[in-house]
């Protein structure tokens, strides 16, 4: 979540959820566990509300039509074939690699990085991300592109590629 | 039928993690990915970035700013 305030808002709101909830709790699941599920819930809503406050100016796409046009030739092949990216898993593990990806995600410009944090990391369909957002499904599918080929050039410039 | 250039390719991969794919789609992408490795690596990477943001502990270790 970008906005600092928004994601303690939402931390907040989760503890409070979980001291509330406390009763309820049988000590059965991990609390991590319990309290990601809460959290991931109180992370939506904040971004609805954010959503909502947004000014209706903001709604379209961000970012030229032919942002990534100079990574192809006229004809539309790579000008320069990505390459592979070597031991991708267990850079998974790496809290530096953890820290390149953050950096990158807070490069994207904002809606697309929400649009995309709801969809892979909140694991919501596109529809529902739309009907949130008031965007077309098309409007969603380009944002969720732009943010993938950003992110892999991202990533291949601050850590695969070096 | 109609071969892909990279460029429809990497969008139809993407696409392709957000909705179904018509059964044209899939076929012309396959087509695609077998001669050229480029979009092959495309592919892996968009993959690899959703277990990737997954990977992030659920929203509980909120990024500082």
């Amino acid at each position: 979540m970008r906005d600092a305030a928004a994601a303690e808002d939402a931390v907040q709101e989760a503890l409070v959820a979980a001291l509330a909830g406390e009763a309820s709790f049988a000590g059965r699941a991990n609390l991590r566990t319990w309290l990601t599920g809460i959290l991931k819930h109180k992370i939506v809503d904040a971004i609805r509300r954010q959503a909502r406050e947004q000014p209706a100016a903001d709604l379209s796409p961000e970012g030229g039509e032919d942002e990534f046009d100079a990574l192809f030739d006229r004809r539309g092949h790579w000008e320069e074939p990505p390459s592979a990216w070597e031991h991708p898993e267990q850079a998974l593990n790496q809290r530096q690699f953890l820290a390149a990806l953050e950096a990158c995600l807070r490069a994207l410009p904002e809606r697309t990085a929400r649009v995309f944090m709801m969809r892979e990391h909140l694991g919501l369909e596109t529809p529902e991300i739309c009907k949130e957002l008031g965007i077309t499904a098309t409007h969603c599918w380009v944002m969720l592109h732009r943010a993938r080929m950003a992110l892999r050039l991202c990533l291949q410039e601050n850590w695969f590629g070096k | 039928m109609r071969l892909l250039s990279c460029k429809e390719t990497a969008r139809l991969l993407s696409q392709g993690l957000d909705r179904d794919l018509a059964f044209g789609e899939r076929f012309a992408l396959r087509v695609h990915l077998a001669i050229c490795d480029g979009c092959r690596n495309v592919s892996a990477q968009f993959r690899f970035l959703r277990r990737a943001v997954q990977s992030f502990s659920g929203g509980v270790d909120l990024p500082e700013q």
